[in-house]
């Protein structure tokens, strides 16, 4: 069986690459048919966030991307209950059809439940 | 033990020299490496035009001689180096680049390559990020 890896993205999603760099390990692992997780956690949350307007930064929409993991088979994701009030963000500006809002204990637990683990 | 090692920091960061001295502990205590994995800013420290001040650890050339000595596999993201002017001859070719600066004993692919040494390995020990 397959190892399980969950990437856990706490970068915003216009402070470098490193947003996008975490997304395609998670497409990359998709495109394997491996069992990935996605975490958005710290500044990561802001990843979640609709409306964003790349263009006004210039950069590339990240936020298409993370419509397309499901295509990618990639259907367990994750957000962290205090990195979002920390913020000053609901639940509810963040609900997709498949995250999941963890509080910490979960986010124990979550982790747990993976073989590796890498944070970016 | 498998180890896979992953490395995202730059050459001077504190974290790419505790991944060189854990790789160098872990096959001087008899594990094995199944890949080094450098992402991010992490292909800078396979980059051969990084010059280190005589008095510093040039910590590029020491991969370089740690990964030759072993023979270890040393891979590169292909796509973090192309986006950080890490090239090697056939990508500097492709791309009409002047410089070439990744040779052997480093391979630039993709993160397909990652997945691989993850599945492979017993443990993934990442250095760097945030």
């Amino acid at each position: 069986m397959s190892k399980s890896l969950l990437i856990i993205s706490r970068q915003a999603p216009w402070s470098g690459p490193a947003a996008r760099e975490a997304l395609d390990i998670v497409l990359a692992g998709g495109a394997f048919d491996l069992p990935i997780g996605l975490l958005f956690m710290d500044d990561g949350v802001f990843q979640l966030m609709p409306g964003q307007n790349a263009k006004a930064l210039q950069q590339k929409d990240l936020t298409a991307n993370l419509q397309a993991l499901s295509l990618f088979g990639i259907d367990a994701l994750y957000a962290c209950a205090d990195s979002l009030a920390d913020r000053g963000i609901f639940p509810t500006q963040v609900a997709g059809e498949d995250l999941e809002v963890l509080t910490a204990e979960e986010l124990g637990a979550l982790v747990n439940r993976y073989d590796q683990v890498i944070t970016l | 033990m498998k180890f896979a090692i992953a490395l995202f920091s730059a050459p001077h960061a504190p974290s790419s020299r505790r991944a060189l001295l854990f790789a160098q502990a872990a096959l001087a205590g008899g594990h094995e490496i199944v890949r080094l994995f450098f992402y991010q800013d992490g292909v800078h420290s396979a980059s051969s035009s990084v010059v280190t001040p005589q008095d510093e650890q040039d910590l590029p050339r020491q991969w370089a001689d740690f990964v030759s000595e072993h023979q270890l596999d040393g891979v590169v993201c292909i796509a973090a180096a192309l986006r950080r002017g890490v090239l090697d001859d056939e990508e500097a070719q492709r791309y009409q680049r002047s410089a070439v600066n990744l040779t052997a004993p480093w391979a630039l692919s993709g993160l397909g390559q990652l997945h691989d040494a993850v599945q492979a390995a017993d443990r993934l020990i990442c250095f760097g990020g945030p």
